[in-house]
């Protein structure tokens, strides 16, 4: 399954690589594209982690930005 | 454009604000007394807190995960650096900068953003779909294709369809950034994502709203930032290695020198820190990080205005060094369908010979012929046609007012034993005669785009050297539209697959090629060349696949634009790369012989960020024509 998450408060590019980066590196993740223009990131994993997989993500997403909120 | 700031925008800049009133009454008051170190510090501290919390507070977290290399982390230290080495006023204003070019890095963005979403205006709120004799308004993702929808003055058409009542203006200045409607009658094809100007009309929907145009226009502009030109790919690498290096050199920096001229002395290390600490605050490439994707961000958006729809930064970047252009002919260059070019009557007017011609040729469908009843004037009385005959592969003979009267090609002539001739013009030629005695002939050709001329002379002046034109057409055909546009080359008579080997053999010669097709056919060899540009792609489902550029309307002189808009982006990309790098490495370089201070410094982060950022909005601009 592939969505999009409308992301809040996403100030920096840098970030939005790093965030990347970071979500890229979890189990299940078969990819992931954090868009810092669009304010956006889309998510794909297999449909029954996909849930656990987005915890994960927006876990890490908090990590590199406190401020960034996933709006799901 | 009016742009609003979010809520924690005008948070930050009323923080700044407030702080930068405090460090200015604090310094005033540490200039005009002499107090104590200690009080100067708690003095200075509560404005660098004010406008620093948040950046200590994500600073500390980063931290604690490890990341040393954070932006805010490095801040943090250049800033407290600063404080210890007595910088006061330094420290808060470094601060302050800081914050101050990350609320103008966020509202340049935001209003980027929206500027490219009010291109997202067409996307249509709702459909209104007769049901049972009833109307009801749905979302148009609830109407199925064969389904009749009303469609009002004023309102966008929200889906695909086929006009089956009433007349209308339609306005596709948002799809195409065509400004003139056009008349819309029963029968006639309506395209979602514009706008219907005068008329009630009903329309039965040719497809889902998943699969409208608005919808393929819609993604496509969407997922274009996602495809990176090499150089934002460069920048990301970049940046990955410029902070940890820079970072690495403050803190040599700061050990070395001092150990090898007097580890002894204090105000040695203090002068070596103060130097470090220059580096830490020109250490983040934001500005590049920044501006290149805002840059093309922008370049893309732009583009879309015009009508051009790029589907990414990388196709963006392909463009603008394209040294070739090859075009297909038919539907690209010419209108695609036939039309009377000149009449060369003998011994009878133009009018009388064209009259003749059209009565005879008026129950016949075939292109030629509709072009010939499409250039007589007036009313075609069909009842003056008697008996036809068709004369296969050759013409008819047709009985118009009793008389008989041969029409067709020069074989036709030659077999009848006609006195006639060939004509000096190249195209499709139709011979009239009555009986034996020749009227004359009509000159029918595939008419040629009114702008195509001015496409092939903007792209010369582009510095594009070489443009080539490939057809299935006849070389005589060809040769001649290649003549009155001034193509340099002419490749004629290919079949489809020659297309793909002839493009190959034009590749293989070096240069970068874009292919402009309709999007018919040509799939392969857009998929092949370098850029591959489908054009009058409105309605077309296709060519929106399987093209890198699509121009949403049919005029080839908007290919010339497309390349000056590009060049224009990448313009913009080069200058704040080389002019964001060039003030850094000096800052650093003057950094390190003790020239550069923390002011010169915040320039170089702050500064550099604010100018990079203004430069990159540029490319949202439209083009001058």
């Amino acid at each position: 399954m592939k969505k999009v998450f409308e992301l809040e408060d996403l100030d920096c590019a840098h970030c939005a690589q790093k965030m990347q980066d970071a979500v890229a590196k979890l189990e299940g993740v078969k990819s992931v594209t954090v868009n810092f223009l669009a304010q956006k990131m889309t998510l794909e994993a297999d449909d029954d982690v996909f849930d656990s997989v987005l915890k994960k993500a927006v876990k890490e997403i908090a990590k590199v930005e406190p401020d960034c909120t996933v709006v799901l | 454009m009016k742009y609003k700031l979010t809520k924690k925008q005008r948070k930050n800049r009323n923080r700044i604000v407030l702080a930068a009133v405090t460090l200015v009454a604090v310094w005033l008051l540490a200039e005009l007394t002499d107090l104590p170190w200690w009080c100067a510090i708690i003095m200075f501290a509560i404005p660098y807190v004010i406008v620093g919390y948040d950046v200590l507070r994500t600073a500390f977290i980063n931290l604690i995960h490890g990341q040393v290399f954070d932006e805010k982390f490095l801040m943090m230290i250049a800033t407290i650096g600063a404080f210890a080495t007595g910088e006061f006023p330094e420290a808060t204003a470094v601060m302050l900068f800081y914050q101050v070019g990350e609320l103008f890095q966020s509202i340049a963005v935001g209003r980027s953003r929206k500027s490219i979403a009010s291109l997202m205006d067409i996307r249509p709120d709702y459909a209104v779909v007769l049901r049972e004799g009833e109307e009801v308004t749905v979302s148009p993702e609830e109407v199925a294709i064969g389904e009749t929808i009303l469609i009002r003055p004023g309102e966008k058409i929200p889906l695909d369809g086929r006009i089956i009542d009433g007349t209308t203006t339609i306005n596709a200045a948002a799809l195409t950034g065509e400004s003139l409607p056009a008349d819309k009658v029963a029968g006639d094809s309506v395209i979602s994502g514009t706008l219907n100007l005068t008329g009630v009309i009903k329309v039965e929907t040719t497809s889902n709203f998943a699969e409208s145009t608005v919808s393929k226009i819609l993604e496509l502009v969407e997922n274009s930032s996602e495809k990176k030109a090499r150089v934002e790919n460069f920048i990301t690498r970049f940046a990955r290695w410029y902070t940890p290096l820079v970072v690495i050199s403050a803190l040599l920096l700061t050990l070395i020198p001092p150990l090898f001229i007097d580890p002894g002395c204090g105000a040695v290390w203090l002068k070596w820190l103060k130097r470090a600490l220059v580096f830490l605050v020109v250490s983040c490439p934001c500005a590049l990080v920044v501006s290149v994707p805002l840059t093309f961000f922008g370049g893309i958006g732009g583009a879309s205005k015009e009508g051009v729809l790029i589907k990414g930064a990388n196709y963006l970047e392909a463009l603008a060094g394209i040294d070739t252009v090859v075009f297909d002919k038919t539907g690209t260059l010419t209108k695609g369908h036939f039309a009377v070019e000149d009449v060369h009557p003998s011994d009878i007017s133009v009018d009388d010979l064209l009259d003749i011609a059209s009565a005879a040729e008026s129950y016949s469908s075939h292109p030629i012929a509709e072009s010939i009843i499409n250039a007589h004037k007036g009313h075609l009385d069909k009842s003056r046609l008697g008996k036809v005959e068709e004369i296969a592969g050759k013409g008819i003979l047709a009985e118009v007012d009793g008389q008989q009267y041969y029409v067709g090609n020069g074989a036709l002539m030659e077999s009848i034993g006609a006195n006639w001739h060939e004509c000096h013009l190249t195209g499709t030629i139709i011979h009239v005669s009555c009986g034996k005695k020749y009227l004359g002939h009509i000159v029918i050709n595939d008419e040629i785009k009114s702008d195509s001329a001015k496409a092939i002379s903007e792209l010369k002046k582009l510095g594009v050297h070489k443009t080539v034109m490939l057809t299935g057409d006849k070389r005589s055909v060809a040769e001649s539209v290649a003549g009155k546009l001034g193509i340099d080359e002419v490749y004629a008579e290919l079949l489809p697959a020659d297309k793909v080997s002839k493009l190959e053999e034009l590749l293989s010669a070096g240069g970068r090629l874009a292919f402009v097709g309709d999007g018919i056919n040509d799939a392969p060899v857009l998929t092949r060349s370098d850029v591959g540009i489908a054009m009058g792609a409105l309605g077309s489902d296709a060519a929106i696949e399987s093209a890198d550029v699509v121009l949403m309307d049919d005029q080839p002189s908007k290919i010339a634009s497309a390349i000056r808009l590009s060049r224009k982006t990448m313009r913009i990309v080069w200058q704040n790369i080389i002019f964001a790098l060039g003030v850094k490495l000096i800052i650093l370089v003057l950094g390190a012989l003790g020239i550069a201070n923390m002011w010169i410094a915040v320039f170089g982060d702050v500064g550099v960020l604010i100018i990079a950022i203004l430069n990159a909005m540029r490319s949202m601009r439209r083009i001058e024509k």
